[in-house]
């Protein structure tokens, strides 16, 4: 959608020279530019709100920037800069047993597949780099890419903390998409539409007409989204590939300084990601939660930013609060809870559609 | 646990890992995620300290004991003392044995927390870490207050106490407690009710009654496992038959008697204990009474050996100390009560998950610093 605005604009301005190929390179560029960016930002915004709340939720201040010198800023507000200087200021390793070329591949893969995926996150009416008419089946085959960075970085690290936590998430993310695709089917089987625009067209008239609240299986269904979210982006309690207290830091043990941050990045990406991903099929996309209330395009931008940070405010708060499933609970979970569920689901929400017409 | 066996691969857990609590090697055969055998190797903390205490005076060995056991320097010291009294045939006054019960107890404490909070860690939970530590470091300000040291005391003496108490410590005690059992509910509604931690620990490492005995595991480990014993009851030293508490054993609540979670539920009950016999001592301490009273002018025990065990946070601690008359302990032998539960791990540990192991050894609640010494 904005490249195609970007390219009829530059077209306009420059009428002399209109359907010069280099408009169209110049109006793909822009928007990733500007999505690049945006994770950027939107990284160093979730690594400050990640240590606030989690100081909240410990009692204690998090990053306060008292004293004299060099210190973090007003209330710790420059922490994450501080933090991203230092990774990128660190020496960057490469351990010498390594597998070289898949080592370097991996943290670019992972950063990749989470880069990609906001092209299709809807921001609002007009306010997505690509309206596609399969956009959340594309933000699902997408996602799946992180799998690949992660078993790359756990066999090319040679180490067995890193093997173990490839081996880990491997088994876990290729089990966790089938819950969280089979509770978007339910999404998809509504709005009769892969789009990511045309189910939140779905959803107009303010809260009541979420999906979430469309029929009594929606609830169940998000909720098995969430959590399978959860496990996809690799977050307490399902952050068994890089679970601190047993396997070091599991895939990213041999990793450091920029590299690392990729990785560290991309797991934020993620989480936003399966956000907006949630957000887009169940609470209303862009809609202002109200029907007439500050519901113009340009607040679309806004309700879509505040419901994203909602649920990632729930992931930071679940993760301070419970322990970490075993791996074998954690397979039980998905399994033998979460798939029956949804499939039962999915057969719910069919006989409803006919029932109800 | 799984049919498919694959090539084993030896793994190494420490000595440099974030769950080992310390320095400690675990050489574990796994099968993918399955733990086989499960071999410990300990001494990367051995600082000679039963060797050094044959070449220093009996004072000396005091600060050693501190050092033994890190999180509980009050009890190793209580321990010392309470052997070479019995060796010296010292009778220390009424408010003395007040002040250490009190002082033993609050570390009893400072280190039940630290250990649940360290148990929670090992499974993932961050949350419920800050909050011990949070409650802990106010039983250290205590300590702080009291002799200026807040992790290596050398405050029991033989024959009295380095300080008395200060001014207001009383009160300030009494504030603490009245602060901190309400946050004893919300660390055991936090994690010991908690549907995945107890997915997590019951019915993983059962320690049956049998094997804890036969392996010489003591304290809250043994307890756990249904044994009621407990050296404050069973050979009650200094004046803690004037005191009223229970001893927690193992129910199996949530699984089996002598698993994981037992072990650390028991911790959660004594430390409930603890404060009760804190409220008792601070409530009938005596007034008056000089620390420095019994303190003899210089320490020469008579000919002879003793053997005196007390109760610390980690279990059953031996002093075993042979005088031939000098100033300078001919020998001193420790008998660590976290060194038997550590070789209990192959016993209790083997056929489980990596993580479960892990696990186990949290609620083992080891200190490598005593295991080495």
């Amino acid at each position: 959608m904005t490249v195609d605005y970007i390219f009829e604009g530059l077209n306009q301005m420059f009428s002399g020279f209109t359907g010069n190929e280099i408009f169209l390179i110049i109006a793909i560029l822009l928007p990733c530019v500007g999505c690049f960016i945006f994770i950027a930002l939107y990284g160093l915004v979730a690594i400050y709100a990640e240590l606030k709340v989690s100081s909240f939720i410990h009692d204690k201040t998090g990053p306060m920037g008292q004293g004299v010198g060099l210190h973090a800023g007003k209330w710790g507000l420059l922490q994450p800069v501080a933090d991203a200087i230092k990774l990128i200021l660190k020496e960057d390793i490469i351990p010498s047993s390594a597998d070289r070329p898949l080592y370097i591949l991996a943290p670019f893969i992972i950063f990749i597949g989470a880069f990609v995926s906001f092209v299709a996150i809807p921001f609002g009416e007009k306010v997505i780099v690509a309206d596609m008419n399969i956009g959340i089946f594309y933000i699902l085959g997408i996602g799946s890419l992180a799998v690949i960075a992660i078993i790359l970085a756990g066999w090319s690290s040679n180490n067995k903390w890193a093997l173990y936590g490839g081996m880990r998430s491997a088994a876990q993310i290729v089990s966790y998409e089938i819950p969280a695709g089979i509770s978007l089917v339910v999404v998809i089987m509504l709005t009769s539409s892969l789009s990511m625009q045309e189910i939140i067209g779905y959803q107009s008239g303010g809260m009541f007409g979420w999906i979430l609240f469309d029929n009594p299986f929606m609830p169940i269904a998000f909720v098995i989204y969430f959590i399978s979210a959860l496990a996809e982006t690799n977050r307490t309690p399902f952050d068994l590939p890089e679970s601190e207290s047993e396997l070091v830091a599991g895939f990213v043990t041999e990793y450091s300084g920029m590299r690392y941050a990729f990785f560290f990045l991309s797991e934020y990406a993620n989480m936003f990601v399966v956000s907006a991903v949630a957000v887009t099929a169940f609470l209303g996309g862009w809609q202002s939660p109200f029907p007439n209330f500050l519901n113009t395009s340009g607040w679309s931008v806004f309700w879509m930013m505040s419901k994203i940070s909602l649920l990632i405010f729930v992931m930071i708060w679940i993760r301070f609060t419970v322990p970490r499933l075993r791996v074998d609970q954690l397979m039980h979970l998905c399994w033998k809870v979460f798939i029956p569920i949804g499939l039962f689901n999915v057969f719910g929400v069919a006989i409803w559609i006919i029932v109800r017409g | 646990m799984g049919v498919v066996h694959g090539e084993e691969m030896v793994l190494n857990i420490g000595p440099q890992h974030p769950a080992t609590h310390g320095v400690l090697r675990l050489q574990v055969r796994t099968d993918g995620e399955v733990v086989s055998k499960i071999t410990p190797y300990m001494g990367y903390l051995h600082r000679c300290f039963e060797k050094h205490c044959e070449n220093v005076t009996y004072e000396q060995v005091i600060p050693f004991t501190d050092r033994c056991d890190y999180l509980a320097s009050m009890s190793m010291n209580f321990g010392y003392v309470v052997a070479m009294e019995r060796l010296m045939d010292i009778k220390v006054n009424e408010r003395v044995e007040y002040i250490r019960i009190i002082m033993a107890e609050l570390q009893r404490i400072a280190s039940h927390l630290l250990c649940t909070g360290v148990f929670g860690l090992d499974l993932g939970a961050f949350t419920p870490f800050l909050w011990a530590l949070r409650d802990r470091e106010r039983i250290l300000d205590l300590f702080e207050l009291t002799c200026g040291a807040r992790l290596l005391y050398n405050y029991m003496w033989v024959g009295g106490l380095s300080h008395d108490l200060p001014v207001g410590f009383v009160e300030s005690t009494f504030k603490f407690l009245d602060y901190f059992e309400p946050k004893i509910d919300e660390l055991e509604n936090i994690l010991a009710h908690n549907k995945i931690l107890v997915e997590r620990s019951a019915d993983i490492g059962v320690m049956p009654k049998d094997i804890a005995i036969s392996y010489g595991v003591t304290g809250p480990n043994l307890r756990a496992s249904g044994v009621k014993w407990d050296l404050r009851k069973d050979d009650p030293y200094s004046i803690y038959d004037r005191f009223e508490f229970d001893v927690p054993i193992g129910q199996g609540l949530k699984g089996t008697v002598g698993d994981c979670w037992d072990r650390f539920y028991v911790r959660i009950l004594e430390i409930r204990e603890s404060v009760k016999i804190v409220r008792q001592a601070l409530a009938s301490i005596p007034k008056d009474g000089d620390v420095h009273q019994s303190l003899p002018k210089k320490i020469r025990p008579p000919k002879g050996s003793v053997y005196a065990r007390t109760e610390t946070p980690r279990g059953d601690l031996g002093y075993y100390i042979e005088s031939d008359g000098s100033p300078i302990p001919y020998r001193l032998k420790m008998r660590s009560p976290a060194f038997t539960a550590l070789s209990v791990l192959d016993e209790i540990g083997g056929g489980w998950l990596l993580s479960d192991v892990l696990a186990i050894l949290g609620s083992l609640d080891i200190v490598l610093g005593e295991i080495d010494r």
